[in-house]
């Protein structure tokens, strides 16, 4: 049994919207994988819940007319990779979240829970981040939209007023398009572990393929929230593919993340890894864009 | 307390839950359906594995309201009527897959789920489909002998 107070179960968006505006303390619960053990920990002894787990409304993966790829925030794991659209046009998405948890647990989390728990390890987000993906946010005054990076606050904290729901995900077809993409979740073991550190790279090529016309590069556990590295990506734009520029972006990188020490490793072993991941998923994000090994 | 339809081992029925309740607890406590073990309660183990609309998960970490209107399947739904076992059980048996058994009833629902895609797996892929179950008895190789029997790649050609 749960320690939970009590929980409602929303039939529908706005529904969910008015059960939480009428209970301040009231959290949303989707599919329950951080809820509930936050709950078996105590942490949330006696909650009010409200549940929107199962909203058809919520879940499933769209192309619109002008190719925005919408996923739905209560979208399982399972379902973004398996998602045709995703794996066509955002294949590193799809790779990135098969990396979480254990397939049973992919079958329940969800790509928005995973966003909105705020958390720096989460899977989803550092690929997100490099997709410049945007959130809807939908609240008893109406919806708002905001992009991704501005959504985290701080550890474990996002921009999320309470009554509010994240309803979508966007990722515009310029985010997409000719970009070839990669995620490395370094962890101690291959599943059911959080990732020491995880980097994502997203990158677009000149027509000749021999020099870099967008870099995007983002790290998870590199610092209190996911983090795009803006500094690397401006030195790196419009550059020509060589060994030299692969060699500095790990450098460069250092500037821009502060990783720290947890019982999972050492600021030193983290930093070592920044190091490494950019580079070796620059490599493979290149290759993934059509581009030749360096 | 709330009344949940759902469909158990394919007989539509109503029970009656406390909404704060796991579907393991339903399960266990409520149905008397005891394959479903519970080993860590926290989504860590694999022992507690169901499939809920054909999809495996791990019931500890999932509230038995959530069930409603869904379809539940537990290793009780998949011998047959006389209790003859499965050829996926069998196989369990067959490659000494067993040793307390413990995580036997969460493995076999994992494997009821990777023969239902009707793809064949090498065994690189079976050992990331199993990757949510934790054994602390076989070191896993009769296990995966067991899921190549009924999901496997026949033979590899060419050595990789
Ligand atoms: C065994 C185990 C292993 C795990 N391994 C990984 C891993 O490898 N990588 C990883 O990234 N995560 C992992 N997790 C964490 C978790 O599974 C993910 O963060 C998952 O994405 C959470 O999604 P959920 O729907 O289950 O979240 P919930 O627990 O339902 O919600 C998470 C948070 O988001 C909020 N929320 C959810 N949906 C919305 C919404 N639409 N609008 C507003 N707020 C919302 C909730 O209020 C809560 O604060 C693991 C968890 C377990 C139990
Ligand atoms: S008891 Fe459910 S995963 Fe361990
Ligand atoms: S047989 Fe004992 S835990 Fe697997």
């Amino acid at each position: 049994m749960y320690d939970i107070g009590k929980i409602h179960l929303a039939r529908s968006v706005r529904d969910a919207i008015a059960a939480l505006s009428a209970d301040p303390g009231a959290h949303v619960v989707c599919g329950g994988s951080d809820v509930l053990i936050k709950i078996r920990e105590g942490k949330l002894a006696g909650c009010s819940l409200v549940s929107i787990n199962g909203l058809k409304e919520l879940a499933g993966v769209a192309l619109e007319e002008d190719g925005t790829i919408v996923i739905g925030p209560a979208t399982t794991f399972a379902d973004v990779t398996r998602s045709p659209i995703i794996a066509r046009h955002a294949p590193a998405l799809g790779g990135a979240v098969d990396q979480a948890g254990g397939p049973q647990l992919r079958n329940v989390g969800t790509i928005g829970g995973n966003l909105c728990n705020g958390a720096t390890s989460a899977d989803s987000a550092a690929t997100l981040l490099t997709l410049n993906a945007r959130l809807t946010i939908t609240g008893p005054d109406g919806r708002r939209e905001t992009a991704l990076e501005a959504f985290y606050e701080g550890p474990g904290r996002v921009r999320l007023a309470h009554g509010e729901l994240l309803t979508a995900i966007r990722i515009e077809r310029r985010d997409y398009e000719g970009f070839g993409g990669h995620y490395i979740k370094y962890a101690q073991r291959n599943a059911m572990d959080i990732a020491t550190l995880g980097c994502a790279v997203h990158v677009r090529l000149s027509e000749d393929k021999r020099a870099v016309e967008q870099y995007r590069l983002a790290f998870g556990v590199a610092a209190p929230t996911p983090v795009r590295c803006r500094g690397v990506e401006a030195r790196v734009n419009g550059r020509p593919l060589t060994e030299k520029t692969l060699e500095r972006i790990g450098e460069w990188a250092l500037e821009e993340v502060t990783p720290r020490t947890s019982w999972r490793a050492s600021r030193e072993f983290r930093v070592q890894l920044v190091k490494t991941l950019s580079r070796r998923a620059t490599e493979r994000a290149i290759l993934n864009a059509g581009g030749a090994a360096i | 307390m709330k009344i949940i339809r759902v469909n158990v081992n394919g007989r539509d029925m109503e029970v009656a839950v406390d909404e704060r309740e796991s579907l393991a607890d339903t399960l266990r406590e409520r149905l008397r359906l005891t394959s479903v073990k519970k080993g860590c309660e926290v989504g860590e183990c694999g022992a507690c594995t169901v499939l809920v609309d054909g999809r495996a998960i791990d019931s500890c970490i999932y509230l038995a309201v959530w069930a409603e209107g869904r379809r539940v399947l537990t290793v009780e739904g998949i011998t047959g009527p006389g209790g003859e076992l499965s050829p996926i059980q069998q196989a369990f048996v067959e490659e000494a897959a067993i040793q307390c058994g413990f995580c036997t009833p969460g493995l076999i629902m994992t494997a009821v789920e990777i023969v239902g895609t009707g793809r064949r797996y090498t065994r690189d892929e079976l050992r990331k489909l199993i990757a949510g179950h934790l054994c602390r008895c076989t070191g896993y190789q009769n296990i995966l002998n067991a899921m190549e029997r009924v999901a496997g790649v026949a033979q590899r050609v060419g050595g990789e």
